[in-house]
């Protein structure tokens, strides 16, 4: 359902505002969401001064560097500082993105605006609750699936076959394409979003995947699949370049190919 | 604030369109629901024009009239935009069904080009209809 508006629990309060250290010349203000369960209030935006000289150039960097020197009490998620983990995504200057590739003086605009990814439920600040987000990608089986009997050796694979799989095995699901997406955002329960379905088509032109009938059948749904309408969000935000977009497309394409 | 099961306050929902930097692909996909509904009130139009004819030169007066206000004007000159832009999208979309032109910077060149073609198109045809007498 659509949902232009937030919900009454949602709406974004005005917050506190921390102040750059003393002797700091180099500032930038970085207005950053709020949410403790613990305090029954509504989230807010808190916005912090921060010593661009005393803090690297990703918007990691400086989110660390708040946790670390002015408020510890700030919750997010990190792991790799990288771009190989996917676990810091989120919604930087109004665009989903790894916190740990994108530089903070890539961010257009005076402040630095840092938000959870869209339209999820909130966990504590920028953590959101994926839980459906992983469950939609289990519900699609993303593993081989044979009836022949296992061969002596590996299952065999041609170059040209596995050169198929470039540009969906690069995936590292940090569901910045599909919280990107206004069709997850309004059917997320219903629609798999872009990231599972690129998965989805990842084991469908698998050459080595004999259940392509069963596959295709699975998501041969109004909602599950052809919520897709081509709004390109999840292309434009990948940061790996990857094209769910596409990638939908194509199974689109399958399903129209295995009927004619 | 409403509770869940554990004793915690139900999960704020983390902002969508209130943060949102739009690309002009996301624009482009709601301009054409936008043109679609346009359409819808196009044919009622159509519709209440037809039935205007079938009743009567003074209903037909009357009818044309309204539509050939400044008013009625500006609604036909949108729903010829809103006409125009549809082909332009559809075009689009077909190319898309064919698994063509998903790079971004492609996707976004082809939204420009329609959003262009729709306004300039509609433009031509008024031109054209001023200098043939027909407004």
């Amino acid at each position: 359902m659509v949902q232009l508006t937030l919900p009454k629990n949602s709406t974004v309060q005005h917050g506190k505002t921390w102040p750059a250290p003393a002797g700091a010349k180099n500032t930038r203000s970085f207005k950053i969401y709020r949410y403790d369960p613990e305090d029954g209030r509504n989230p807010r935006w808190d916005t912090y001064e921060v010593d661009l000289d005393a803090c690297g150039p990703m918007v990691l960097d400086a989110l660390l560097y708040i946790k670390n020197t002015i408020d510890p009490t700030l919750a997010f998620r990190r792991s790799c500082r990288e771009g190989v983990c996917g676990s810091c995504a989120m919604n930087i200057g109004g665009r989903n993105t790894l916190a740990c590739t994108h530089g903070h003086a890539d961010t257009p605009g005076k402040a630095v605006q840092i938000s959870p990814l869209p339209s999820q439920p909130v966990v504590k600040d920028l953590i959101p609750d994926l839980t459906l987000f992983y469950a939609q990608y289990a519900s699609i089986e993303p593993w081989l699936h044979t009836v022949t009997p296992e061969p002596q050796t590996e299952w065999k694979q041609s170059p040209e076959d596995r050169s198929k799989l470039d540009g969906l095995y690069e995936c590292i699901l940090c569901a910045c394409c599909s919280t990107s997406c206004p069709s997850y955002w309004w059917n997320g329960d219903k629609y798999l979003g872009p990231a599972t379905l690129l998965h989805a088509y990842r084991w469908l032109i698998d050459s080595r995947d004999e259940a392509t009938g069963d596959r295709l059948d699975n998501l041969e749904d109004p909602f599950k699949l052809y919520r897709c309408h081509t709004i390109m969000n999840c292309a434009q935000v990948c940061p790996k370049g990857l094209n769910p977009a596409k990638a939908i497309a194509e199974i689109k394409k399958m399903l129209v190919e295995r009927v004619v | 604030m409403t509770e869940t099961s554990g004793g915690l306050p139900e999960r704020p929902l983390s902002p969508h369109l209130q943060v949102w930097r739009w690309h002009i692909t996301m624009a482009c996909s709601i301009l054409h629901r936008a043109c679609v509904f346009a359409l819808y009130v196009a044919v009622l139009l159509l519709a209440g024009w037809a039935l205007a004819l079938a009743s009567g030169p003074e209903a037909y007066a009357c009818y044309t009239g309204a539509l050939g206000s400044p008013f009625g004007k500006l609604v036909l000159f949108g729903l010829t935009v809103a006409v125009l832009y549809n082909i332009a999208y559809t075009v689009r979309q077909t190319v898309w069904d064919a698994g063509k032109g998903f790079t971004p910077k492609i996707a976004d060149m082809s939204g420009a080009c329609a959003i262009a073609f729709a306004v300039v198109g509609a433009i031509v045809v008024w031109v054209i209809a001023a200098q043939t007498g027909a407004l």
